[in-house]
């Protein structure tokens, strides 16, 4: 049989287009443009070519923040990970504890950023907040406004209480997918703990697990209220991470022109990173498959 | 290898079991011999997962004993009872090999590694999954999956039974067959002893030594094929074997004859007065349709499926049916049916009476 063609079935696509344009390419396409030309002001412009982009790739500053959030993403990543599947591994299984736990741990994921960075700020001070008091007691130095070792670790933990749930609820659905029948296969292959975690636990929870990995990684890398309002990128630049250098350059000292090449690497940094991390876990997924 | 001793056992899933019904499986004790073959039949639902759970080590026992080999093991765990046992589903650990999968619970019982690989090796070619060793498990069909669960279980020699929970589900019609022979040759030559639970009594039959029939919670008879379907001891024996089933007819029993809706028939024994609900049970193979003497029926409906004739027909409102061998013709003046009188069962309450020599 033939197919009719008809070319007008393209308008049926027109309403996605118009969405898409107005919600993410002409917003980029201003950055872009922006990128590209200089400003004394007036709203007066001119063609700066790749000038940005070339002074931004040869500042330290950007490499500096770039590093930063490295391993700010990768710290809390190998803490948030590991605990959110022990944690999932230890709530119970069902009946009432089992809503309790999940109602309690979602929580901190209903709690809006600057609020939780507002908790922290007044949880962490050392006059008035129970966690800088007790530890000030203690004996134990911490103040997050003067120590940079004090101030990430703050930071890191703040993240750890807000979204490891996130993690733990992922791991947790996981792992209730998996039917009894496989825990009992593995009692009748007398198989150990960690081997039942190795071979049915692990592999079951992979794919919820990756989603979680790239989820808080692309979070992680955009953070931007939280470490505003507790230490607003200090002591000094210690906790100054990508987003917060960019608002500090874009709205602070009004560099529209290098701001714009900033976000625009910055955008595709976090585009390779993820598409890099989805291929190779999927290709080591269909491995052998 | 062991014989397996049931002592008053029975199970609840309640906490606090009340009557009789609460428990899923009401009180039993049954040896099961060293070495033999059985099939646990019954319909879903009706304890056999339970009981073969209880046997493994996956479920605590609410109340009585298991023994192996007269040693009480009610309490140990699943790895010391050394019991080998294959799911309805096919459970493989996706992410190892065939070959891993195979090996696994040699490896985790810490076999010399040079044994594992002859073993595994073996039951690879028992299995017909020689040439898929090196692959991974997860990419396989279900059947294949399921073949290697079957492998997986087969694989320890040493083990003190072998517990097959409907483990051909997943499996197509001709492979189900040959799997079915292949166990049955496999427990010729090492003697396990073998419990294959199913609700096919197809399967059942072919492939046990004994037949476990279980009701409702309770096990109504425990029979060679052959037993269960000339001497089905319980109501549910008589129509769950058999196709069509067992037909059972209201009846009234005096001495040597019963009496169906003022209607003489003859019994081939002599029974008692027998109050309760009594009931006729004749295996449709041993009713005859003809011309002149017996019951009279109304013919509903003829069946052919090929080796014979199911004759489905109406006597006093209740349905009876025949089986006629292939050729046979049936003529409109067939009104009545005679039945064979040495296989007729009288049922007192759903149970077989066993009556004195006429």
């Amino acid at each position: 049989m033939n197919k009719t063609v008809n070319q007008k079935a393209w308008f049926l696509v027109l309403p996605v287009l118009l969405l898409v344009a107005f919600s993410a390419v002409i917003p980029l396409m201003t950055v872009v443009n922006y990128s590209v030309q200089d400003t004394f002001g007036q709203n007066q412009f001119f063609w700066a070519g790749l000038e940005w982009f070339e002074e931004m790739l040869a500042s330290d500053r950007m490499w500096n923040a770039l590093g930063r959030q490295l391993m700010f993403s990768g710290i809390i990543l190998a803490i948030e990970i590991p605990l959110g599947i022990f944690v999932a591994l230890n709530m119970p299984k069902s009946g009432f504890w089992s809503s309790f736990c999940l109602v309690v741990m979602s929580l901190p994921l209903l709690i809006p950023w600057n609020v939780v960075g507002t908790i922290w700020q007044i949880f962490g001070r050392v006059d008035i907040g129970l966690l800088g008091y007790t530890l000030d007691k203690m004996g134990i130095s911490y103040n997050y406004t003067q120590d940079i070792f004090a101030a990430w670790a703050t930071v890191v933990v703040m993240d750890v209480w807000h979204w490891t749930s996130l993690v733990a609820l992922l791991a947790f659905a996981g792992l209730k997918s998996i039917p009894d029948a496989y825990y009992q296969a593995a009692k009748i292959d007398q198989a150990s703990r960690w081997k039942v975690f190795r071979f049915i636990e692990l592999p079951k929870m992979a794919g919820v697990l990756m989603i979680a990995i790239l989820l808080r990684f692309m979070d992680s890398f955009m953070i931007y209220t939280e470490p505003f309002v507790v230490t607003g990128g200090g002591p000094g630049n210690a906790t100054t991470l990508l987003s917060i250098d960019l608002v500090k350059m874009a709205l602070g000292q009004f560099d529209l022109g290098p701001a714009a090449a900033f976000s625009l690497m910055y955008f595709l940094v976090i585009l390779l990173i993820s598409w890099v991390f989805y291929t190779v876990m999927t290709t080591l997924d269909n491995k052998g498959g | 290898m062991a014989k397996i001793t049931l002592d008053n056992l029975a199970h609840s899933y309640m906490a606090k079991p009340k009557s009789k019904d609460d428990f899923a499986l009401k009180e039993l004790n049954y040896d099961w011999a060293d070495g033999e073959a059985y099939a646990l039949l019954g319909a879903s639902g009706c304890g056999k997962s339970t009981l073969l759970n209880i046997i493994s080590g996956l479920l605590h026992p609410s109340q009585g004993r298991i023994l192996f080999d007269d040693k009480d093991v009610t309490q140990s765990s699943t790895a010391d009872r050394n019991i080998a046992q294959v799911f309805q589903f096919p459970v493989v650990y996706d992410t190892m090999t065939v070959r891993d999968n195979l090996a696994f619970p040699l490896r985790n019982r810490g076999e010399p590694a040079s044994y594992v690989a002859a073993r595994v090796q073996q039951i690879a070619q028992m299995i017909g999954m020689e040439d898929v060793l090196n692959k991974r498990a997860r990419g396989l069909t279900a059947d294949a999956k399921q073949k290697i669960s079957l492998g997986r279980g087969m694989v320890r020699e040493d083990v003190n039974a072998l517990l097959f929970d409907e483990p051909l589900t997943v499996i197509d019609p001709h492979m189900k067959w040959e799997l079915r022979t292949q166990l049955k040759s496999l427990h010729h030559e090492f003697g396990h002893t073998m419990i294959y639970v199913t609700h096919d009594q197809t399967e059942a039959l072919t492939f046990a030594d004994k037949v476990v029939v279980m009701h409702d919670g309770r096990v109504v008879q425990i029979g060679t094929p052959q037993e269960l379907f000339e001497r089905p001891e319980h109501t549910f024996v008589g129509y769950f074997i058999g196709s069509p089933g067992m037909n059972l007819i209201p009846a009234t029993v005096s001495g040597n004859s019963a009496t169906v809706h003022g209607a003489e028939v003859a019994l081939g024994q002599h029974y008692g007065a027998l109050s309760g609900d009594v009931k006729l049970g004749v295996r449709p193979e041993f009713v005859t349709l003809t011309e002149g003497e017996g019951l009279p029926v109304k013919v509903r409906r003829v069946e052919d499926v090929g080796r014979h004739k199911i004759i489905r027909a109406d006597l006093f409102g209740n349905e009876i049916n025949i089986v006629a061998a292939e050729g046979t013709e049936i003529s409109p003046d067939m009104t009545r049916v005679a039945f064979d009188t040495a296989q007729v069962n009288v049922y007192l309450d759903d149970w077989r009476q066993q009556g004195e020599a006429a």
